[in-house]
């Protein structure tokens, strides 16, 4: 196909994508079911991987898939799939606007050396288990940030302003939501990288996703050999110029008439701004000259293993020091939390954070907002994965949203029921702090809450009753930590456990007969 | 005088009870003029029927619910929605008798039914699982979100030990007739929760009541102006222990009863001792009594007991 047919569907079925992953992560009333969101993050490369890899979920054969279209099409998927790839053609499309220049993008040479290194530190923690660079550098999880950090409270901003507008005539089908901001220091990766991302996609197109990102790097190996892919007819070029001024990658040399296709990724600009209709997209050509390329191959090839080998030792000691957070420092009446403590689902600590790449979908999903960015709870490495933080919220007890939203594996399905006996941590009961020890009246709000009655109350002096916990049944829910009105600390905390474990179910008892006449 | 006055109320219950028999369905207990209430009744008491069947015959005996709401009225029933719990449960009151409560209003010409908790669970999930939401959707009042401070104004109590000014939802202030729906439950920090208690759901800072002296804070708003008009408790389905969420459907006690009430002490008295507790045992019932809010000596009422 030669006509701007191909440039149009990209351009509509990429907007399709975007507005729906902005949805997933803006979506602040839960009007997605949790069933939908599974099929709409199959596709995408590293959560894909990192499940199949890490988690070892077999299913999760949405990389595969990736692969498979890369080697059909080329880097497609940068276009069509990925969603920061589209919210950068957006922002590429108003820097146009802002400056035409910024639009007009010539050929320029590739940062060989830095894209590659980025890939093989990347791939190489990866296969040693790791995950602390793409914590990082998963374009999918950027996006996510991007959406959860930034977008979501703007949006919640124009959510009450209509509330409040709407609330004057009566009408509360839309309704106030508080907006609760993440810890600042949560912000910085993401505000470096809404920067990066933001700056390059303005003035240079796709430079961010053919220099940093990892997913771009490793599908442009692949796009190399594509089937399908841009093509030059030779007899047709004038060489005006026009393909490689409107290439967001700046990868046309119109002059040797060659596209770096590790940098392609497939949008179509080329062929609908040739006036002579000399670009198309196509199955390959063996004439072409590839040979060429190959002297630069082999010794990028020999730098890629010699980088591997390097880092196997490296990241293996990176891992070695931070598996496990270390238990935080101890006083007295301060909620000494041992272990931060991390979602029904999430099996273990260790488990959480070597499968979580920060995405925040669950952050987003959360109706209780208790699920939030973590700072250093996991430890530098660990910093934005998601944690159960009592002091926003608690854990409903119905409840397993985040359970099903997570793309990679981090946090595995449970069945309700399931969720009800797994015990994510332990409360811990601080008599000291508590209303009822210090002020000498009833309070009693955290057994208020208690899903299980774990936390119950037991008598004290004058007829008072406080707390006792019963750890067997407790399941770390949070939700008499979040109750406990005692301040700063509270009376009651929740303490993680490292693994989970299975709480016991909670014995009922009969009652006595149901009385058949009024007792007064 | 006595006889005279037991007469006159069981005439009126048997009319009452008659109505009912005989009509079989709620429309045509409409479809006259409400009967005069009967007496004075301070306490009326229904047993034996479901929650809606209970709550026709009950102010049917209070005089119907024209007592309470005249044509043009806004009125806001305030059921307890506080936890993300099926009706079966009964951690939230009665979601049919909710639904009744508002027809009744209608009937009676309010032009507005309001209904709203500031919830303890994810407030959604309370009112779409509580089954309320759908229950005063198909009544055809507004469900209002409690969620949020930005609903809440602050009003000063006179007279309060503890509690001397709170934040209160703006409905509360706004509605001209204000009723008061709470379920009957075991409660772990105020024993039971009943009429008083309920009120926690219309302030927005409960955690201040906590820390300071939670019993003397629930009696203390009572003192506040804007008093319930009227209270309906639900006893259909009575949480027994584990309140005021419960475990599991074990802890209730299937009671099948209602009271309504104008005085909202007497009605916790007589859900304490449905409970098999004595009122005083129940610190804020006895403080609220003692600051002269209502009554809980029931036998000094005259209480109306009702059979289904």
């Amino acid at each position: 196909m030669k006509s701007s047919a191909l440039r149009h569907i990209r351009t509509v079925f990429a907007l399709l994508i975007l507005i729906l992953f902005a949805f997933l992560f803006l979506d602040f009333r839960g009007l997605l079911g949790e069933e939908a969101f599974g099929p709409i993050t199959y596709l995408q490369f590293l959560p894909s991987l990192v499940k199949f890899i890490i988690a070892g979920a077999t299913a999760a054969t949405g990389f595969i898939v990736v692969l498979v279209l890369t080697v059909l099409t080329g880097r497609t998927y940068c276009s069509f799939l990925c969603p920061l790839g589209i919210l950068q053609d957006v922002i590429s499309r108003i820097g146009g606007f802002v400056k035409r220049r910024f639009r007009r993008y010539g050929y320029k040479k590739p940062y060989t050396i830095l894209r590659y290194f980025i890939l093989v530190v990347t791939a190489g923690i990866l296969a040693l288990g790791g995950i602390y660079v793409l914590t990082i550098l998963d374009p999918y999880s950027i996006f996510g940030r991007f959406m959860s950090y930034f977008v979501q409270p703007v949006v919640l901003l124009l959510n009450n302003l209509l509330a409040a507008l709407l609330g004057r005539f009566d009408i509360y089908s839309i309704y106030h939501v508080d907006i609760k901001p993440f810890q600042l220091a949560a912000y910085i990766v993401p505000s470096a990288f809404l920067l990066l991302v933001g700056v390059l996609s303005l003035s240079h197109g796709r430079l961010y996703c053919n220099t940093v990102c990892p997913v771009g790097t490793l599908l442009g190996l692949l796009s190399k050999v594509s089937l399908f892919r841009i093509r030059f007819d030779e007899d047709k070029c004038t060489r005006c110029g026009r393909c490689a001024m409107a290439c967001k990658s700046s990868c046309i040399d119109f002059l040797n008439k060659n596209v770096d296709l590790s940098r392609c990724v497939s949008c179509f600009n080329c062929i609908d701004a040739c006036k002579e209709n000399a670009m198309s997209y196509g199955l390959v050509r063996l004439k072409q000259k590839q040979l060429r390329n190959d002297d630069a191959d082999s010794s990028r090839r020999g730098f890629i293993a010699g980088s591997l080998a390097l880092l196997a030792g490296g990241s293996r000691l990176l891992r070695a020091q931070g598996t496990t957070p270390a238990p935080t420092i101890e006083s007295t009446v301060k909620e000494d939390r041992l272990y931060p403590v991390t979602p029904p689902g999430s099996v273990s600590i260790e488990s959480f954070i070597s499968r979580c790449t920060a995405c925040t979908l669950c952050v987003s999903a959360c109706p209780t907002n208790v699920l939030q960015p973590s700072v250093s709870e996991y430890g530098f490495a660990g910093i934005m994965q998601p944690r159960m933080d009592f002091h926003s919220g608690f854990c409903n007890y119905d409840c397993t949203r985040c359970t099903d939203v997570c793309p990679t594996g981090a946090i595995m399905p449970l069945l309700i029921e399931a969720k009800k006996l797994t015990q994510i941590g332990k409360a811990v009961f601080i008599r000291e702090n508590c209303i009822v020890h210090t002020e000498k009246t009833a309070c009693g709000a955290c057994s208020e809450h208690c899903p299980t009655k774990a936390c119950h109350m037991v008598p004290y002096e004058n007829g008072l009753l406080i707390p006792e916990v019963r750890d067997e049944i407790c399941i770390g829910c949070g939700a008499c930590e979040y109750a406990c009105p005692t301040k700063p600390y509270k009376a009651i905390f929740v303490d993680g456990n490292p693994i989970h474990e299975a709480a016991a179910k909670p014995e009922t008892e009969e009652l006595d007969a149901v009385p058949s006449d009024f007792p007064f | 005088m006595k006889r005279r006055l037991f007469l006159r109320n069981s005439l009126g219950a048997g009319l009452a009870a008659g109505a009912f028999m005989s009509f079989g369905r709620f429309e045509k207990a409409f479809a006259g003029k409400p009967l005069p209430a009967a007496a004075n009744y301070d306490l009326i008491a229904v047993m034996g029927g479901e929650p809606a069947a209970m709550f026709d015959m009950g102010i049917q005996a209070m005089g119907g619910m024209g007592t309470f709401v005249r044509k043009g009225q806004k009125v806001l029933v305030k059921p307890n929605i506080g936890w993300d719990v099926a009706p079966e449960k009964g951690g939230n009151t009665n979601p049919a008798l909710v639904k009744r409560i508002i027809e009744h209003c209608y009937r009676a010409g309010a032009k507005e039914v309001y209904v709203f908790d500031n919830t303890c669970d994810n407030w959604i999930k309370c009112y779409k699982n509580s089954g309320i939401e759908q229950a005063v959707k198909d009544a055809g009042a507004k469900i209002v979100p409690g969620s949020s401070e930005s609903y809440y104004q602050e009003v000063t109590i006179p007279n309060g030990k503890k509690l001397t000014k709170t934040k209160v939802h703006e409905l509360v202030l706004e509605s001209d007739v204000f009723i008061n729906v709470p379920i009957l439950k075991h409660h772990s920090s105020a024993r039971m929760t009943g009429a008083l208690k309920n009120m926690m759901g219309v302030v927005w800072d409960r955690g201040y009541w906590h820390r300071n002296n939670l019993n003397q804070c629930i009696a203390d708003y009572a003192l506040f102006s804007k008093k319930p008009q009227l209270n309906v408790m639900d006893a259909y389905n009575v949480m027994m222990r584990n309140g005021p969420r419960g475990v599991s459907v074990a802890d209730l006690s299937n009671m099948k009863s209602l009271m309504i009430s104008t005085d909202w002490v007497a009605i916790d008295a007589a859900g304490a001792k449905m409970m098999g507790r004595e009122p005083e045992s129940i610190e804020h019932i006895a403080l609220a009594a003692g600051m002269g809010i209502g009554k809980m000596d029931l036998s000094s009422l005259n209480i109306h007991r009702l059979k289904m």
